[in-house]
């Protein structure tokens, strides 16, 4: 538990820098970043809420298991997609241009950039992004509660 | 011309950091100095025109090696007071 200026600053910051991260996943085939980068702003928000009101508070609030479960799901989606297109071949772009999720065609030229486009890769940016914040969520989690222990001893 | 002096002051600004974050006795200033070095290496990067690992790095190297190593500081106890 920190003092009571990191407490209000970090109310002010958290959501913001989770949505910022969210933000990167989600526009990972249109500009910079994608699952790796945007995890790991999320990750750097869990971090931040977990230094400024300690081990004990966050306990109730972020579950081990719940990060080990949302880790299990982005690896078994990332597999998951990669298998749905096997009917061509292992990771085949099945989504791209058919219209459905994700499906409009490529616009050519110079233009901002339509999210609904690139058919399966946003679909496995999510699921990168999912383990990778998962991940390093838990780490440093696992890092606050092993310090936690030795405190006691 | 305006691209290399703005590299070199951020690169002189990196190595400064460098050596604070080396030369402290007080480990929370040296975690703090070893997270401006990671945030200017990261405006480096930008500067070199590759922001994918710009936003790596700052994400990583600035925000969560930070949070570790003041968690770590955080089961240390301070010289003076033993």
């Amino acid at each position: 538990m920190m003092s009571k200026i990191v407490r209000t600053i970090t109310n002010i910051l958290y959501s913001s820098i989770l949505i910022f991260g969210f933000y990167v996943i989600m526009h990972g085939h249109l500009t910079p970043g994608g699952g790796f980068q945007g995890g790991a702003v999320v990750a750097s928000g869990i971090a931040l809420v977990l230094i400024a009101y300690g081990y004990d508070t966050i306990k109730n609030w972020i579950k081990k298991s719940n990060l080990s479960i949302l880790e299990s799901i982005g690896a078994v989606s990332f597999i998951g997609v990669a298998f749905l297109g096997i009917g061509t071949t292992f990771f085949y772009n099945f989504l791209a241009n058919s219209g459905s999720l994700f499906g409009n065609p490529t616009v050519i030229g110079i233009n901002p950039g339509d999210l609904n486009t690139a058919g399966a890769l946003p679909l496995m940016s999510w699921a990168v992004g999912l383990k990778v914040l998962a991940g390093l969520g838990s780490i440093v989690l696992l890092m606050a509660y092993g310090i936690k222990k030795g405190d006691g001893e | 011309m305006i691209e290399e002096i703005i590299q070199i002051v951020v690169l002189l600004i990196i190595i400064v950091t460098a050596i604070m974050a080396v030369s402290f006795k007080d480990l929370l200033a040296a975690v703090i100095s070893l997270a401006a070095t990671s945030l200017l290496l990261s405006l480096e990067f930008y500067i070199l025109q590759a922001p994918d690992v710009a936003i790596a790095e700052a994400g990583i190297g600035a925000a969560l090696t930070t949070a570790i190593f003041i968690l770590a500081i955080k089961g240390t106890v301070r010289e003076e007071e033993i």
